[in-house]
């Protein structure tokens, strides 16, 4: 299998849209070498901009480039490019409806080492709440480029979450801001996933058709605008829905489901995130683990709704 | 000296006009911010009737000058610019603030004919003009950017970002001012949190300071001209205003920060501005 992260696939989409389109300008807060910004910055010096460690003043010079025709990209890690930053992106860009991208990486535990303090996991909740904005989750490299791409087409601010660590590269979809991908069919459960979680997703069903369960696999690469429609016809056709995120259950993909069943079609559904509690220090596949969103536990989410122990 | 001297009365007149309407559609809205909007007449004014190269009939032309108003809760000042230079017709002050109107409590680019940044959130309008400005620099184009920053404005941390940035990116394109009227909501800028020493503090984010009377026209116009022959480094030009300025009973009280005049008030207060 092949792994790539999906940082690296950023990078290198941000410098063929930089050669493509002499409108973008690219703005990075001291994180550079980690974005993969520093790639863009290399072959267009004139059109990167670092902000040093400003995140706040970096997002309002977005705003500005905006009002003047530029499509700013503004990346940091994601704790730091959304949540510390969130009232100048909801004021300066999203009430004024401003045609900025941000793009962050580092998201979820799967940081890693650097523990609690860089794991972003309140962030998706963060950006989806904010009137104008659309949130978009890539699952892997291939994805992840398709989205970039896909991005400056949409007039307005877009919010692309990507992570640290290598992610299994999945087999070649389409991609279309708003419309979610059903990787696989089956009857019995569907497992709702984004960004890292989709391979794991993938893992679990493994796992459960082992059982002779049959799962619905469905990457929801956009968090907002959400595809209802298929959610709806996922709460229709299987006993259950699990959704799985590298974020907290609260106010995620999983809340973001959850609305849609709830008023449109109850059904049974089981959320895989961090339950409520803040990251650690350890290793990617440790983390998911001790968090218990790892396919092992979407696994068991899976035997529960089937066993009706909700 | 003649033609200055025309130019100054034309716009001492307009800031006349400009405070009567201030007030009016301030006591018909019933909410605002009164003590703000009339310490910055004369530079609002001063910027919109003389100094700015714009086109009130076509507001997003492309070579136009920008104008952010940082503060953005001191929008009746710049709502009624934007009036007498022929923006949107008088009528709409009348819906300052109302459901539907154009004319909302704090500035919004969607809404109002002129408007360049939706503010009103302070602190975050430096950086948004800082933006302009340098995308100007990378289009080679020669426009010039204004900001209007508050006093109590500056205590956000943001502002010093972009202060900092503004001199690393040689925003030679870049003209702030700031209303120094003394006071915030909650009194004296000293007492609240003391912002001195603000001409050493400017300079030493690598800005080329000037200090004047922020109601003197004369010293408005001669500070844009020296500050646009400065090359390579931002301009700060720290106005001393007096909050309330023309209404006797507002200058310098605090509490006319976010309270608007009764119509018996508002009354007095034009009796005063004739």
């Amino acid at each position: 299998m092949e792994f790539e992260a999906t940082r690296d696939a950023y990078g290198k989409a941000l410098v063929e849209l930089g050669r493509i389109n002499p409108n973008i300008v690219v703005l990075d807060a001291d994180t550079s070498q980690s974005t993969r910004t520093n790639w863009f910055a290399k072959e267009f010096p004139d059109r990167f901009f670092n902000f040093g460690v400003a995140e706040a003043n970096m997002t309002g010079y977005a705003a500005g480039f905006s009002l003047c025709g530029k499509i700013p990209f503004v990346s940091s890690f994601a704790v730091f490019g959304s949540i510390r930053n969130f009232e100048v992106i909801r004021t300066s860009i999203c009430w004024a409806y401003l045609n900025v991208k941000i793009v962050v990486t580092h998201a979820g535990i799967s940081v890693g080492e650097d523990g609690a303090s860089h794991q972003s996991i309140e962030d998706i909740s963060a950006m989806r709440s904010l009137p104008n904005m659309t949130v978009i989750v890539p699952a892997d490299s291939r994805e992840t480029k398709k989205a970039v791409f896909a991005c400056i087409e949409h007039n307005g601010p877009v919010y692309i979450r990507l992570g640290r660590a290598k992610f299994p590269v999945l087999p070649e979809a389409s991609f279309k801001i708003g419309k979610a991908n059903v990787l696989k069919e089956g009857k019995d459960i569907s497992i709702i996933a984004c960004g890292l979680m989709v391979f794991e997703a993938l893992k679990a069903s493994e796992f459960l058709e082992k059982q002779g369960i049959s799962c619905m696999v469905i990457n929801m690469s956009t968090i907002k605008p959400i595809d209802e429609e298929i959610i709806i016809s996922c709460a229709k056709e299987t006993k259950g829905i699990i959704t799985c995120e590298e974020h907290s259950i609260i106010g995620g993909l999983g809340s973001a489901v959850s609305e849609v069943i709830a008023e449109k079609c109850p059904a049974k559904i089981k959320r895989i995130g961090i339950k409520d509690v803040f990251g650690t220090s350890g290793k990617p596949d440790e983390l998911l683990r001790k968090f218990e969103i790892d396919s092992n536990s979407i696994y068991n989410a899976g035997l529960e709704i089937l066993n009706d122990r909700l | 000296m003649v033609e200055i001297d025309d130019i100054i009365l034309k716009i001492t007149l307009i800031s006349k006009k400009i405070r009567r309407l201030v007030i009016k559609m301030l006591s018909i809205a019933g909410s605002g911010h009164p003590g703000g909007s009339l310490s910055c007449v004369e530079i609002v004014t001063t910027l919109y009737f003389h100094i700015m190269r714009h086109r009130p009939l076509e507001p997003d032309w492309d070579d136009r000058d920008r104008f952010v108003l940082s503060k953005g809760h001191s929008c009746p000042t710049l709502y009624a610019n934007l009036v007498l230079s022929g923006y949107f017709p008088e009528e709409e002050l009348k819906r300052l603030r109302m459901l539907d109107s154009i004319l909302q409590g704090h500035p919004d680019r969607l809404m109002t004919p002129g408007i360049e940044v939706s503010t009103g959130s302070l602190g975050q309008g430096l950086s948004c003009a800082c933006g302009m400005a340098l995308a100007g620099k990378i289009d080679k184009k020669d426009f010039w950017v204004y900001v209007l920053l508050g006093d109590g404005e500056i205590q956000e941390g943001q502002v010093w970002e972009a202060a900092m940035s503004a001199s690393h990116y040689k925003l030679d394109n870049l003209i702030a001012f700031l209303d120094y009227n003394k006071f915030q909501i909650d009194g004296k800028v000293c007492d609240v949190m003391n912002i001195e020493p603000l001409k050493e503090k400017w300079a030493s984010f690598g800005w080329y300071v000037q200090e004047i009377d922020g109601h003197n026209i004369a010293e408005i116009i001669s500070a844009v001209d020296c500050a646009k022959k400065i090359k390579e480094m931002p301009k700060m030009i720290i106005c001393h205003t007096i909050k309330g300025k023309g209404v006797s009973f507002m200058e310098n009280k605090p509490e006319w920060h976010g309270v608007t005049p009764t119509k018996e008030e508002a009354e007095r207060a034009l009796s005063e501005l004739v």
